[in-house]
Protein backbone atom coordinates (compact mmCIF):
# COMPACT_ATOMS: atom_id res chain seq x y z
CA UNK A 1 0.00 0.00 0.00
CA UNK A 2 0.84 3.61 -0.59
CA UNK A 3 2.95 5.57 1.99
CA UNK A 4 4.43 1.76 2.98
CA UNK A 5 6.25 2.81 6.37
CA UNK A 6 3.76 5.61 7.57
CA UNK A 7 0.75 3.18 7.14
CA UNK A 8 3.13 0.16 9.01
CA UNK A 9 3.00 2.58 11.78
CA UNK A 10 -0.62 3.26 11.82
CA UNK A 11 -1.70 0.28 10.89
CA UNK A 12 0.48 -1.06 13.88
CA UNK A 13 -1.80 0.82 16.67
CA UNK A 14 -4.60 -0.91 15.61
CA UNK A 15 -3.41 -4.57 16.20
CA UNK A 16 -2.79 -3.42 19.23
CA UNK A 17 -6.23 -2.69 20.05
CA UNK A 18 -7.25 -6.10 19.03
CA UNK A 19 -9.57 -8.34 21.23
CA UNK A 20 -10.20 -5.38 23.39
CA UNK A 21 -13.15 -3.02 23.82
CA UNK A 22 -13.09 0.86 22.93
CA UNK A 23 -15.63 3.09 25.26
CA UNK A 24 -17.20 6.29 24.06
CA UNK A 25 -16.68 8.39 27.04
CA UNK A 26 -18.10 11.93 27.69
CA UNK A 27 -16.09 13.37 30.86
CA UNK A 28 -12.43 12.17 32.72
CA UNK A 29 -14.75 10.33 34.83
CA UNK A 30 -15.82 8.18 32.90
CA UNK A 31 -13.46 7.64 30.94
CA UNK A 32 -11.27 6.54 34.27
CA UNK A 33 -14.02 4.24 34.76
CA UNK A 34 -13.53 3.06 31.38
CA UNK A 35 -10.16 2.67 31.71
CA UNK A 36 -10.37 0.45 34.61
CA UNK A 37 -12.61 -1.75 33.56
CA UNK A 38 -10.20 -2.22 30.95
CA UNK A 39 -10.97 -0.40 28.39
CA UNK A 40 -8.31 -0.71 25.18
CA UNK A 41 -8.98 3.04 24.33
CA UNK A 42 -11.92 5.67 24.49
CA UNK A 43 -13.91 7.70 21.76
CA UNK A 44 -13.55 11.35 24.06
CA UNK A 45 -17.39 12.87 22.48
CA UNK A 46 -19.23 15.93 24.42
CA UNK A 47 -22.42 13.48 23.26
CA UNK A 48 -22.91 10.05 22.87
CA UNK A 49 -24.34 8.85 19.84
CA UNK A 50 -28.07 8.51 21.69
CA UNK A 51 -27.87 11.80 22.93
CA UNK A 52 -26.80 13.16 19.55
CA UNK A 53 -29.85 11.44 17.94
CA UNK A 54 -32.17 12.85 20.57
CA UNK A 55 -30.65 16.19 21.08
CA UNK A 56 -30.65 16.92 16.21
CA UNK A 57 -29.30 19.79 14.83
CA UNK A 58 -25.91 19.67 13.79
CA UNK A 59 -23.17 17.08 15.66
CA UNK A 60 -19.67 18.83 14.95
CA UNK A 61 -16.09 17.82 16.55
CA UNK A 62 -16.15 17.72 20.06
CA UNK A 63 -15.11 21.02 22.16
CA UNK A 64 -11.09 20.57 21.96
CA UNK A 65 -11.15 21.00 26.45
CA UNK A 66 -13.39 17.97 26.72
CA UNK A 67 -10.39 16.14 24.21
CA UNK A 68 -7.57 17.96 26.61
CA UNK A 69 -9.26 16.95 29.70
CA UNK A 70 -10.45 12.80 28.94
CA UNK A 71 -6.39 12.79 27.41
CA UNK A 72 -5.01 13.91 30.76
CA UNK A 73 -7.39 11.50 32.93
CA UNK A 74 -6.01 8.32 30.98
CA UNK A 75 -3.47 6.46 29.80
CA UNK A 76 -4.72 4.26 27.26
CA UNK A 77 -4.93 5.66 23.29
CA UNK A 78 -8.01 8.71 23.15
CA UNK A 79 -10.01 8.56 19.40
CA UNK A 80 -12.02 11.48 18.33
CA UNK A 81 -14.67 12.39 15.56
CA UNK A 82 -14.52 14.36 12.68
CA UNK A 83 -17.57 14.67 10.54
CA UNK A 84 -17.17 13.02 7.14
CA UNK A 85 -14.75 15.25 5.01
CA UNK A 86 -14.08 17.61 7.31
CA UNK A 87 -10.29 17.31 6.89
CA UNK A 88 -10.08 21.18 8.89
CA UNK A 89 -11.90 19.01 12.01
CA UNK A 90 -9.20 16.31 11.44
CA UNK A 91 -6.28 18.68 11.16
CA UNK A 92 -7.40 20.15 14.71
CA UNK A 93 -7.96 16.82 16.52
CA UNK A 94 -4.24 15.55 15.06
CA UNK A 95 -3.01 18.95 16.49
CA UNK A 96 -4.53 18.01 19.47
CA UNK A 97 -2.48 14.68 19.59
CA UNK A 98 -4.91 12.65 19.66
CA UNK A 99 -4.18 8.52 18.88
CA UNK A 100 -6.62 7.69 16.17
CA UNK A 101 -9.47 9.74 14.08
CA UNK A 102 -12.75 8.33 13.82
CA UNK A 103 -14.22 9.87 10.05
CA UNK A 104 -17.81 9.38 11.61
CA UNK A 105 -21.52 9.15 10.33
CA UNK A 106 -22.86 9.83 13.65
CA UNK A 107 -21.56 13.75 13.20
CA UNK A 108 -23.43 15.47 10.41
CA UNK A 109 -21.36 14.99 7.08
CA UNK A 110 -19.50 17.83 6.00
CA UNK A 111 -19.21 16.69 2.61
CA UNK A 112 -21.93 14.38 0.72
CA UNK A 113 -18.92 13.51 -2.08
CA UNK A 114 -15.61 12.92 -0.45
CA UNK A 115 -14.53 11.69 2.09
CA UNK A 116 -11.14 13.03 3.75
CA UNK A 117 -7.54 12.11 1.86
CA UNK A 118 -6.76 10.47 5.32
CA UNK A 119 -2.82 9.45 3.55
CA UNK A 120 -2.07 13.17 4.27
CA UNK A 121 -2.09 12.44 7.90
CA UNK A 122 0.20 11.34 10.81
CA UNK A 123 -2.58 10.22 12.42
CA UNK A 124 -3.95 6.55 12.05
CA UNK A 125 -8.11 7.33 10.98
CA UNK A 126 -11.04 4.52 11.31
CA UNK A 127 -13.80 4.70 9.16
CA UNK A 128 -17.29 2.70 8.71
CA UNK A 129 -18.68 0.92 6.34
CA UNK A 130 -21.68 -1.01 5.54
CA UNK A 131 -20.22 -3.67 2.88
CA UNK A 132 -16.90 -4.74 1.43
CA UNK A 133 -16.83 -2.06 -1.68
CA UNK A 134 -17.38 0.83 1.15
CA UNK A 135 -14.84 -0.60 3.35
CA UNK A 136 -12.06 -0.64 0.46
CA UNK A 137 -13.05 2.93 -1.08
CA UNK A 138 -12.01 3.83 2.94
CA UNK A 139 -8.56 1.84 2.91
CA UNK A 140 -8.25 3.14 -0.55
CA UNK A 141 -8.17 6.62 0.93
CA UNK A 142 -6.09 5.98 3.62
CA UNK A 143 -7.87 4.42 6.70
CA UNK A 144 -5.93 2.44 8.92
CA UNK A 145 -8.62 0.91 10.23
CA UNK A 146 -12.33 -0.52 9.19
CA UNK A 147 -15.53 -0.77 11.39
CA UNK A 148 -19.20 -1.81 10.44
CA UNK A 149 -21.32 1.54 11.08
CA UNK A 150 -24.51 -0.74 12.27
CA UNK A 151 -26.77 2.12 13.52
CA UNK A 152 -25.31 4.07 15.91
CA UNK A 153 -27.43 4.91 19.52
CA UNK A 154 -29.36 2.51 18.80
CA UNK A 155 -29.08 0.04 21.09
CA UNK A 156 -29.88 -2.69 18.51
CA UNK A 157 -27.17 -5.42 16.80
CA UNK A 158 -29.20 -5.85 13.95
CA UNK A 159 -27.54 -3.16 11.59
CA UNK A 160 -23.54 -3.82 13.10
CA UNK A 161 -24.43 -7.80 12.09
CA UNK A 162 -26.17 -6.71 8.77
CA UNK A 163 -23.12 -4.87 8.01
CA UNK A 164 -20.55 -7.49 9.08
CA UNK A 165 -22.19 -10.71 7.14
CA UNK A 166 -21.88 -8.20 4.14
CA UNK A 167 -18.00 -7.12 4.69
CA UNK A 168 -17.05 -11.10 5.50
CA UNK A 169 -19.33 -12.64 2.81
CA UNK A 170 -17.76 -10.05 0.39
CA UNK A 171 -14.26 -11.25 1.36
CA UNK A 172 -15.34 -15.25 1.08
CA UNK A 173 -16.76 -14.26 -2.44
CA UNK A 174 -13.63 -13.11 -4.16
CA UNK A 175 -11.84 -15.95 -2.37
CA UNK A 176 -13.77 -18.19 -5.11
CA UNK A 177 -13.31 -15.80 -8.10
CA UNK A 178 -10.71 -16.31 -10.83
CA UNK A 179 -7.51 -13.87 -11.38
CA UNK A 180 -9.90 -12.72 -14.47
CA UNK A 181 -12.78 -12.18 -12.50
CA UNK A 182 -11.36 -9.43 -10.28
CA UNK A 183 -11.67 -6.49 -12.74
CA UNK A 184 -15.19 -6.90 -13.00
CA UNK A 185 -15.62 -7.81 -9.32
CA UNK A 186 -13.59 -4.29 -8.52
CA UNK A 187 -15.77 -2.37 -10.96
CA UNK A 188 -18.95 -3.58 -9.29
CA UNK A 189 -17.81 -3.34 -5.56
CA UNK A 190 -16.37 -0.01 -6.66
CA UNK A 191 -13.23 -0.30 -5.34
CA UNK A 192 -9.40 -0.29 -6.61
CA UNK A 193 -8.67 -3.65 -8.51
CA UNK A 194 -5.07 -3.49 -6.06
CA UNK A 195 -7.30 -3.63 -3.01
CA UNK A 196 -9.45 -6.47 -4.62
CA UNK A 197 -6.57 -8.42 -5.61
CA UNK A 198 -4.83 -8.05 -1.79
CA UNK A 199 -8.30 -9.37 0.14
CA UNK A 200 -8.13 -12.18 -2.23
CA UNK A 201 -4.21 -13.22 -1.35
CA UNK A 202 -4.95 -12.27 2.68
CA UNK A 203 -8.68 -13.66 2.88
CA UNK A 204 -9.31 -10.85 4.95
CA UNK A 205 -9.32 -6.75 4.93
CA UNK A 206 -5.40 -5.91 4.67
CA UNK A 207 -6.70 -3.60 7.85
CA UNK A 208 -8.07 -4.57 11.55
CA UNK A 209 -11.63 -4.94 10.91
CA UNK A 210 -13.63 -4.05 14.13
CA UNK A 211 -17.45 -3.40 15.15
CA UNK A 212 -19.41 -0.81 16.19
CA UNK A 213 -23.22 0.34 16.02
CA UNK A 214 -25.92 -1.18 18.49
CA UNK A 215 -23.78 -3.77 20.97
CA UNK A 216 -25.90 -3.23 24.53
CA UNK A 217 -24.65 -6.89 25.95
CA UNK A 218 -21.43 -9.06 26.68
CA UNK A 219 -23.92 -11.16 24.22
CA UNK A 220 -23.97 -8.79 21.78
CA UNK A 221 -19.82 -8.16 21.73
CA UNK A 222 -19.62 -12.38 21.79
CA UNK A 223 -21.77 -12.21 18.34
CA UNK A 224 -20.16 -9.55 16.95
CA UNK A 225 -16.53 -11.29 17.74
CA UNK A 226 -17.91 -14.82 16.50
CA UNK A 227 -18.86 -12.66 13.14
CA UNK A 228 -15.37 -12.15 12.43
CA UNK A 229 -14.88 -8.14 14.72
CA UNK A 230 -11.34 -8.14 16.03
CA UNK A 231 -12.33 -5.22 18.66
CA UNK A 232 -15.73 -3.73 19.76
CA UNK A 233 -16.60 -0.62 20.13
CA UNK A 234 -19.25 0.19 22.25
CA UNK A 235 -20.86 3.70 22.25
CA UNK A 236 -24.38 4.18 24.26
CA UNK A 237 -24.24 0.65 25.31
CA UNK A 238 -22.52 1.79 28.38
CA UNK A 239 -23.10 4.99 29.72
CA UNK A 240 -27.02 4.55 28.75
CA UNK A 241 -26.95 1.21 30.95
CA UNK A 242 -28.35 1.12 34.71
CA UNK A 243 -24.53 0.09 36.13
CA UNK A 244 -22.23 1.63 33.56
CA UNK A 245 -19.22 -0.05 36.21
CA UNK A 246 -20.67 -3.51 35.90
CA UNK A 247 -21.98 -3.43 32.30
CA UNK A 248 -18.40 -2.47 30.86
CA UNK A 249 -16.06 -4.73 33.13
CA UNK A 250 -18.44 -7.50 32.05
CA UNK A 251 -18.44 -6.48 28.01
CA UNK A 252 -14.64 -6.77 28.09
CA UNK A 253 -14.13 -9.35 29.70
CA UNK A 254 -16.84 -10.95 27.03
CA UNK A 255 -14.60 -9.78 23.99
CA UNK A 256 -11.81 -11.56 25.84
CA UNK A 257 -13.33 -14.75 25.99
CA UNK A 258 -16.38 -14.95 23.42
CA UNK A 259 -16.12 -18.06 22.70
CA UNK A 260 -15.99 -19.50 26.52
CA UNK A 261 -20.12 -18.97 26.77
CA UNK A 262 -19.99 -20.42 30.45
CA UNK A 263 -17.73 -16.98 31.40
CA UNK A 264 -20.60 -14.76 29.34
CA UNK A 265 -23.39 -16.27 31.59
CA UNK A 266 -21.82 -15.53 34.48
CA UNK A 267 -20.85 -11.96 33.61
CA UNK A 268 -24.21 -11.22 32.22
CA UNK A 269 -25.81 -12.04 35.44
CA UNK A 270 -27.39 -9.34 37.47
CA UNK A 271 -26.34 -6.76 35.18
CA UNK A 272 -29.53 -4.22 35.39
CA UNK A 273 -31.27 -2.79 32.60
CA UNK A 274 -29.34 -2.64 29.37
CA UNK A 275 -29.66 0.82 27.56
CA UNK A 276 -33.18 0.66 26.06
CA UNK A 277 -33.07 0.78 22.84
CA UNK A 278 -34.96 1.20 19.07
CA UNK A 279 -36.58 -0.98 16.69
CA UNK A 280 -34.96 -0.32 13.62
CA UNK A 281 -38.52 0.48 11.98
CA UNK A 282 -38.93 3.30 14.87
CA UNK A 283 -36.02 5.40 13.13
CA UNK A 284 -37.06 7.08 10.29
CA UNK A 285 -34.96 6.35 6.91
CA UNK A 286 -33.64 10.07 6.99
CA UNK A 287 -33.04 9.58 10.67
CA UNK A 288 -30.57 6.92 9.96
CA UNK A 289 -26.94 7.17 10.94
CA UNK A 290 -25.44 4.53 8.42
CA UNK A 291 -26.42 5.92 5.26
CA UNK A 292 -24.15 8.66 5.93
CA UNK A 293 -20.79 8.86 3.74
CA UNK A 294 -21.01 6.45 0.58
CA UNK B 1 8.65 -27.80 22.76
CA UNK B 2 5.34 -25.89 23.46
CA UNK B 3 4.74 -22.08 23.57
CA UNK B 4 1.85 -20.00 23.98
CA UNK B 5 1.04 -16.62 23.32
CA UNK B 6 -1.18 -14.54 26.14
CA UNK B 7 -3.96 -14.29 24.00
CA UNK B 8 -5.97 -12.03 26.58
CA UNK B 9 -6.20 -8.64 24.08
CA UNK B 10 -3.65 -7.17 22.15
CA UNK B 11 -1.69 -8.55 18.91
CA UNK B 12 -1.18 -12.37 19.98
CA UNK B 13 -2.03 -13.09 15.90
CA UNK B 14 0.88 -11.69 14.67
CA UNK B 15 2.56 -13.61 17.36
CA UNK B 16 1.08 -16.60 16.28
CA UNK B 17 1.97 -15.76 13.13
CA UNK B 18 5.33 -15.66 13.63
CA UNK B 19 5.73 -19.02 15.97
CA UNK B 20 3.79 -20.96 12.38
CA UNK B 21 6.86 -19.39 10.10
CA UNK B 22 9.20 -21.02 12.39
CA UNK B 23 7.02 -24.21 12.36
CA UNK B 24 5.72 -24.05 15.65
CA UNK B 25 2.49 -24.43 16.65
CA UNK B 26 1.60 -21.77 19.31
CA UNK B 27 -1.11 -22.10 22.13
CA UNK B 28 -3.27 -19.38 22.73
CA UNK B 29 -3.26 -18.71 26.40
CA UNK B 30 -6.49 -17.29 28.29
CA UNK B 31 -6.65 -19.43 31.76
CA UNK B 32 -4.33 -21.16 33.55
CA UNK B 33 -4.80 -24.54 32.55
CA UNK B 34 -3.49 -23.46 28.79
CA UNK B 35 -0.57 -21.57 30.66
CA UNK B 36 0.44 -24.82 32.45
CA UNK B 37 0.55 -26.52 29.30
CA UNK B 38 3.37 -24.61 27.78
CA UNK B 39 7.24 -24.48 28.07
CA UNK B 40 7.31 -20.93 27.08
CA UNK B 41 5.08 -18.09 26.45
CA UNK B 42 4.63 -14.53 24.89
CA UNK B 43 3.06 -11.48 26.41
CA UNK B 44 2.26 -9.65 23.05
CA UNK B 45 1.58 -5.61 22.58
CA UNK B 46 -1.45 -4.33 23.74
CA UNK B 47 -2.82 -2.12 26.11
CA UNK B 48 -1.25 -3.25 29.52
CA UNK B 49 -3.84 -1.57 31.84
CA UNK B 50 -5.96 -3.85 29.88
CA UNK B 51 -4.18 -6.84 30.26
CA UNK B 52 -3.43 -6.41 34.20
CA UNK B 53 -6.92 -5.71 34.68
CA UNK B 54 -8.11 -8.85 32.23
CA UNK B 55 -5.87 -11.30 33.55
CA UNK B 56 -6.09 -10.31 37.56
CA UNK B 57 -9.49 -10.78 36.98
CA UNK B 58 -9.58 -14.31 35.64
CA UNK B 59 -6.61 -15.71 37.61
CA UNK B 60 -3.98 -15.35 35.37
CA UNK B 61 -1.74 -12.99 37.18
CA UNK B 62 -0.62 -14.97 39.75
CA UNK B 63 0.41 -18.56 37.52
CA UNK B 64 1.88 -16.44 35.28
CA UNK B 65 4.22 -15.18 37.92
CA UNK B 66 5.09 -17.86 39.00
CA UNK B 67 5.70 -19.80 35.51
CA UNK B 68 8.30 -16.72 34.91
CA UNK B 69 9.87 -17.98 38.12
CA UNK B 70 10.59 -21.19 36.30
CA UNK B 71 10.34 -20.82 32.72
CA UNK B 72 10.94 -18.64 29.38
CA UNK B 73 8.72 -15.08 28.84
CA UNK B 74 8.99 -13.17 26.18
CA UNK B 75 7.66 -9.60 26.48
CA UNK B 76 7.14 -7.08 23.62
CA UNK B 77 6.11 -3.60 24.33
CA UNK B 78 2.88 -3.94 26.75
CA UNK B 79 4.35 -7.00 27.61
CA UNK B 80 7.62 -5.72 29.09
CA UNK B 81 5.75 -3.22 30.75
CA UNK B 82 4.29 -5.97 32.94
CA UNK B 83 7.05 -7.80 33.48
CA UNK B 84 9.34 -5.34 34.84
CA UNK B 85 9.83 -4.54 38.17
CA UNK B 86 9.34 -0.73 38.30
CA UNK B 87 6.90 1.80 36.11
CA UNK B 88 6.79 4.68 37.47
CA UNK B 89 3.40 6.31 37.56
CA UNK B 90 1.71 3.13 36.78
CA UNK B 91 -1.39 2.46 38.70
CA UNK B 92 -0.81 -1.28 38.42
CA UNK B 93 0.96 -4.27 40.21
CA UNK B 94 3.37 -6.13 37.67
CA UNK B 95 4.81 -9.75 37.86
CA UNK B 96 7.86 -8.16 38.76
CA UNK B 97 10.24 -10.57 36.72
CA UNK B 98 12.93 -8.70 35.27
CA UNK B 99 15.18 -5.90 37.32
CA UNK B 100 14.05 -3.03 34.74
CA UNK B 101 12.90 0.37 35.34
CA UNK B 102 10.26 1.47 32.38
CA UNK B 103 8.28 4.29 31.49
CA UNK B 104 5.54 4.31 29.44
CA UNK B 105 4.51 6.21 26.25
CA UNK B 106 7.99 7.40 26.55
CA UNK B 107 8.15 8.41 23.10
CA UNK B 108 4.87 10.30 23.21
CA UNK B 109 1.48 9.57 21.76
CA UNK B 110 0.73 8.14 18.86
CA UNK B 111 1.47 10.86 16.02
CA UNK B 112 5.15 10.09 17.21
CA UNK B 113 5.57 6.55 17.06
CA UNK B 114 7.97 5.49 14.41
CA UNK B 115 9.80 3.01 12.60
CA UNK B 116 13.55 3.07 12.68
CA UNK B 117 16.82 0.81 12.55
CA UNK B 118 17.63 -1.10 15.87
CA UNK B 119 21.17 -2.87 16.89
CA UNK B 120 21.16 -5.95 18.37
CA UNK B 121 23.70 -8.10 19.47
CA UNK B 122 21.91 -11.65 19.46
CA UNK B 123 24.52 -14.93 20.78
CA UNK B 124 27.66 -12.84 20.04
CA UNK B 125 26.42 -11.70 16.53
CA UNK B 126 25.47 -8.04 15.38
CA UNK B 127 21.93 -7.88 13.76
CA UNK B 128 19.85 -5.07 12.65
CA UNK B 129 16.55 -5.16 12.42
CA UNK B 130 13.70 -2.77 11.52
CA UNK B 131 12.33 -1.72 15.13
CA UNK B 132 8.19 -0.56 14.80
CA UNK B 133 7.94 1.32 17.95
CA UNK B 134 3.91 2.56 18.57
CA UNK B 135 3.40 4.51 21.77
CA UNK B 136 6.35 2.94 22.98
CA UNK B 137 7.88 2.37 26.28
CA UNK B 138 11.76 3.19 27.49
CA UNK B 139 14.07 1.00 29.71
CA UNK B 140 15.31 4.15 31.82
CA UNK B 141 17.15 1.43 34.10
CA UNK B 142 18.88 -1.73 34.03
CA UNK B 143 20.00 -3.86 37.02
CA UNK B 144 22.98 -5.87 37.74
CA UNK B 145 21.11 -9.36 36.76
CA UNK B 146 19.96 -8.14 33.35
CA UNK B 147 22.23 -8.37 30.31
CA UNK B 148 21.54 -5.37 27.18
CA UNK B 149 20.75 -7.07 24.15
CA UNK B 150 19.94 -4.04 22.00
CA UNK B 151 20.05 -0.38 21.46
CA UNK B 152 17.92 2.47 19.12
CA UNK B 153 20.53 5.29 19.71
CA UNK B 154 21.41 5.65 23.00
CA UNK B 155 18.01 3.64 24.83
CA UNK B 156 17.86 0.02 25.31
CA UNK B 157 15.42 -1.41 23.38
CA UNK B 158 15.70 -5.31 24.00
CA UNK B 159 17.62 -7.26 27.27
CA UNK B 160 16.91 -9.92 29.33
CA UNK B 161 18.06 -12.07 32.33
CA UNK B 162 18.13 -15.93 33.50
CA UNK B 163 14.27 -16.36 32.34
CA UNK B 164 12.89 -13.16 30.75
CA UNK B 165 13.43 -11.40 27.32
CA UNK B 166 12.22 -8.16 26.23
CA UNK B 167 11.69 -5.50 23.65
CA UNK B 168 10.27 -1.95 23.67
CA UNK B 169 9.62 -2.21 19.58
CA UNK B 170 7.58 -4.81 17.53
CA UNK B 171 9.69 -7.81 15.83
CA UNK B 172 6.11 -9.48 15.30
CA UNK B 173 4.72 -6.53 12.98
CA UNK B 174 8.05 -7.36 10.84
CA UNK B 175 9.38 -9.66 8.73
CA UNK B 176 12.16 -10.54 10.68
CA UNK B 177 12.25 -13.51 12.93
CA UNK B 178 15.54 -13.11 14.75
CA UNK B 179 14.22 -12.15 18.19
CA UNK B 180 11.92 -15.11 18.01
CA UNK B 181 14.69 -17.31 16.89
CA UNK B 182 16.34 -16.36 19.94
CA UNK B 183 13.65 -16.79 22.32
CA UNK B 184 12.63 -19.89 21.19
CA UNK B 185 16.40 -20.80 21.60
CA UNK B 186 16.42 -19.53 25.12
CA UNK B 187 13.28 -21.97 26.02
CA UNK B 188 14.96 -24.75 24.64
CA UNK B 189 18.22 -24.41 26.68
CA UNK B 190 15.80 -24.31 29.63
CA UNK B 191 14.42 -27.37 28.65
CA UNK B 192 17.38 -28.88 28.32
CA UNK B 193 19.02 -27.72 31.68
Amino acid sequence: MQNDKNMKVKIGLAEMLKGGVIMDVTTPEQAKIAEEAGAVAVMALERIPADIRAHGGVARMSDPSVIRAIQKAVSIPVMAKCRIGHFAEAQVLEALGVDFIDESEVLTPADEEFHVDKWNFKVPFVCGCRNLGEALRRIAEGAAMIRTKGEAGSGNIVEAVRHMRAVQGGIRRIQGLGGEELVTEAKNLGAPVELVREVKKLGKLPVPNFSAGGVATPADASLMMQLGAETVFVGSGIFKSSDPVKMSKAIVTAVTHYMDFKIIAKVSSGLGEAMRGLEMAAIPEDERMAGRGW
Amino acid sequence: MRIGVLAVQGDFGKHRDMLLRLDIEALLVRTPQALAQCDGVIIPGGESTTLTTVMQKHGLWQPLQEFGRRKVIFGTCAGLIIVANEVPGHAHSTLDLIDITVARNAYGRQVDSFIDTVKLELQGAAHTMEGVFIRAPKIVACGNSVHILGHYRKDVVAAENEHILVCTFHPELTDDTALHRYFLHKVSRHLHD
